[in-house]
């Protein structure tokens, strides 16, 4: 799809640093995140700007391996080397990190992290009841009072519930754009997608990113309806779920829409994972944003039956012919959790399922195309 | 066994219609020509250039069947050298190729196994032949024939002469998946004086293990049949079969299954 308005999507990056450097000479505060458990509101209540961080491409990893195990998820490397090597701006720029004990090897890398920013590290307990969101809510409140020390401000419950509603903003108009693929064919490519979500979270101006996203995705309605699309109605459906994917490690994405498929969905952490639920505006805010943070389905959580769940519901709502399920190497959690997965999936609709296991390195290319097309020949 | 597609295909000017298939695997190249039953094949080593490769195991075959290159109404290339065939009509993987080459060969086949040179892979059919899930051994080179080669190498013998030395001798364990590594452990092995037949039959034992492996991922129901190179070796084979303690199919040329199986989809394409 040729559009100016994905070109601005394309140049947001570029741009954001740009604003960031603007901004801190104003005075403002940089947080850097690397986790959709990180509450963005309470950065955002502060008065500081949230940025993702570095962590979607295999330049740095050989940098991370003079510390890391090389048997390591290329996520964790990632992050790493882009950091240690300075090789992130966003980085550089960050005053804080907030950061998460999701699993084994981030905790660990946090570690060594903090010896060169200061970081917060939440305590994410590894289930989802009562007894630890009271915990997790504790934590939250940790990490308020961090960021008033740090930048000596006082978040109040009006900030709060300012944030709340930008970031349910947010969520809701990503929603609506990755609804748009539920159409068929799909007017957008899973590729230009997946560039939309990992780079308008690179904007400083929320708002600003929110009216983008609206307008992208009222523009996609428009070519649907005039029936531009780059795929027909026999083009096999993808819903990708799995480890966090960004540009950098899109590669499966590319291999899926070059030899004939579309992803349609992506369940994973950049993109239905985080919006499909909100904060509740009603409820005491604090304990509003642990509540939807804690629900996230992530392979770190056990039992984890939500993500199952969600993908199941994806699969169903956006017509699917297959699940392809992308783990990295390393990373155990998901690893493991693809048999529960393909089992859960086959048992309730025998739903064709792949999982496909790889680093952010190009050398598995070859192979990894005969196993795609392979899959997509077999739901054709 | 006669294997035959039960009706004819006839083009516009009425002459029975004929494709080929073509399989550059990285070992060996294939060809099959097709008019509902094989006319003919050709097998000859890839070598360096695939290209080249497939060019000449199409006009071999061509040769074989007394054919010009204008009979065939459509080519289907296939193996992981199929992107460098410019003369091919389409391109299908090998795992489509083979379940289907496998199921004309072989009607009842609900499970193909496939040991080629740089890969090896399971495939599930449903009853309908249709591929139902495949599991792939495709980024190291344990349990492919490659490994077999790299281990003949070391004992100085053929992949036949593995097989005859293997049959019969009580196997020594080999602990390593890893080609690298399990070449390592075979040289300490015969500088501790163990027999090379012992040894043999740790190889195969190890091939056959790995196999079994990659089987617990994919439902495996009879019947089996094995294609790929390393299923010319009867020893091997009996191995293999008595690890998953089934009956396999083998056909005369186990070779030629993915390139059957292309030029079968071509001809049902027409």
């Amino acid at each position: 799809m040729e559009s100016d308005l994905l070109c601005e999507f394309e140049s947001l990056r570029a741009k954001s640093i740009t604003s960031i450097r603007a901004a801190k000479e104003e005075g403002r505060k940089v947080v850097g995140k690397y986790c959709i458990y990180s509450p963005m509101e309470l950065v955002l209540a502060a008065g500081a700007i949230p940025i993702p961080l570095c962590s979607t491409k295999q330049d740095p990893i050989a940098e991370a391996e003079k510390v890391l195990p090389r048997n390591l998820c290329p996520l964790i490397k990632s992050s790493y080397g882009y950091a240690a090597s300075g090789a992130c701006p966003y980085f550089n720029a960050s005053d804080l990190l907030i950061a998460e004990t999701t699993c084994d090897g981030k905790k660990k890398m946090y570690e060594l992290l903090s010896d060169i920013k200061p970081l917060h590290l939440l305590q994410l307990p590894q289930k989802q009841d009562e007894e630890a969101l009271q915990y997790w809510y504790g934590e939250i409140l940790k990490l308020k009072n961090r960021l008033e020390e740090d930048f000596s401000v006082t978040i109040t419950d009006h900030n709060l519930r300012e944030a709340i509603q930008l970031m349910n903003e947010e969520r809701r108009s990503l929603q609506d754009l990755q609804d748009i693929a539920k159409l068929k064919p799909s007017p957008i490519s899973g590729i230009d997608l997946l560039m939309v979500l990992y780079n308008r979270g690179f904007s400083v101006d929320k708002k600003e990113a929110v009216f983008m996203v609206d307008r992208l995705t009222l523009e996609l309605k428009e070519l649907y309806s005039k029936g531009v699309t780059p795929f027909t109605r026999k083009t096999p459906r993808i819903l990708l779920t799995g480890v966090p994917i960004g540009i950098g490690s899109h590669k499966v994405v590319q291999i899926i829409e070059e030899n004939g498929g579309n992803v349609v969905c992506f369940e994973s952490c950049g993109g239905y994972k985080a919006v499909y639920d909100r904060v509740d505006e009603e409820k005491e805010p604090l304990l509003a944003i642990a509540k939807k943070y804690l629900g996230t389905p992530c392979s770190c959580m056990s039992p984890n039956l939500a993500r199952f769940e969600l993908v199941e519901r994806l699969a169903e709502e956006f017509d699917v012919d297959g699940v392809v399920d992308l783990t990295w190497q390393g990373c155990h959690t998901y690893n493991i959790e693809s048999y529960s997965m393909k089992k859960y999936l086959q048992e309730k609709r025998n739903r064709p399922f792949l999982q496909i296991e790889t680093d952010y390195s190009e050398s598995d290319v070859e192979q990894l195309k005969v196993r795609i097309e392979a899959f997509l020949e077999m739901i054709n | 066994m006669v294997n035959k597609i039960d009706f004819l295909k006839y083009s516009e000017r009425g002459e029975v219609v004929i494709t080929a298939g073509i399989d550059v695997g990285s070992t060996a190249t294939k060809a099959v020509i097709f008019d509902g039953t094989i006319r003919s094949m050709a097998i000859i080593p890839t070598g360096w250039n695939p290209k080249e490769a497939g060019r000449n195991v199409f006009l071999e075959a061509l040769n074989e069947a007394s054919l010009q290159e204008q009979d065939i109404s459509m080519i289907v290339g296939t193996g992981y050298g199929r992107v460098s065939l410019a003369f091919i009509d389409r391109k299908v993987t090998e795992i489509t190729c083979h379940a289907k080459g496998a199921r004309f060969l072989f009607p009842q086949t609900r499970t193909v196994i496939d040991i080629g040179g740089q890969d090896s892979k399971v495939i599930a059919v449903g009853e309908d032949g249709s591929v139902v899930d495949f599991i792939m051994n495709d980024k190291c080179a344990a349990g492919t024939g490659r490994f077999l080669q790299v281990m003949t190498g070391i004992l100085d013998i053929t992949l036949d002469e593995l097989g005859q030395m293997a049959s019969g001798s009580k196997p020594v364990s080999i602990n390593s998946m890893c080609t690298v590594f399990a070449e390592s452990e075979i040289i300490g092995l015969l500088a501790q004086e163990v027999t090379k037949e012992a040894i043999a039959s740790g190889i195969v034992q190890t091939i056959a293990n790995k196999m079994l492996s990659l089987t617990s991922r994919v439902p495996c129901l009879e019947e089996i049949t094995f294609s790929g190179g390393v299923a010319n070796n009867p020893e091997i084979c009996a191995v293999l079969s008595s690890a998953f303690g089934a009956k396999f199919n083998i056909a005369h040329q186990p070779q030629i299954v993915g390139a059957l199986g292309a030029a079968i989809l071509g001809y049902e394409k027409l």
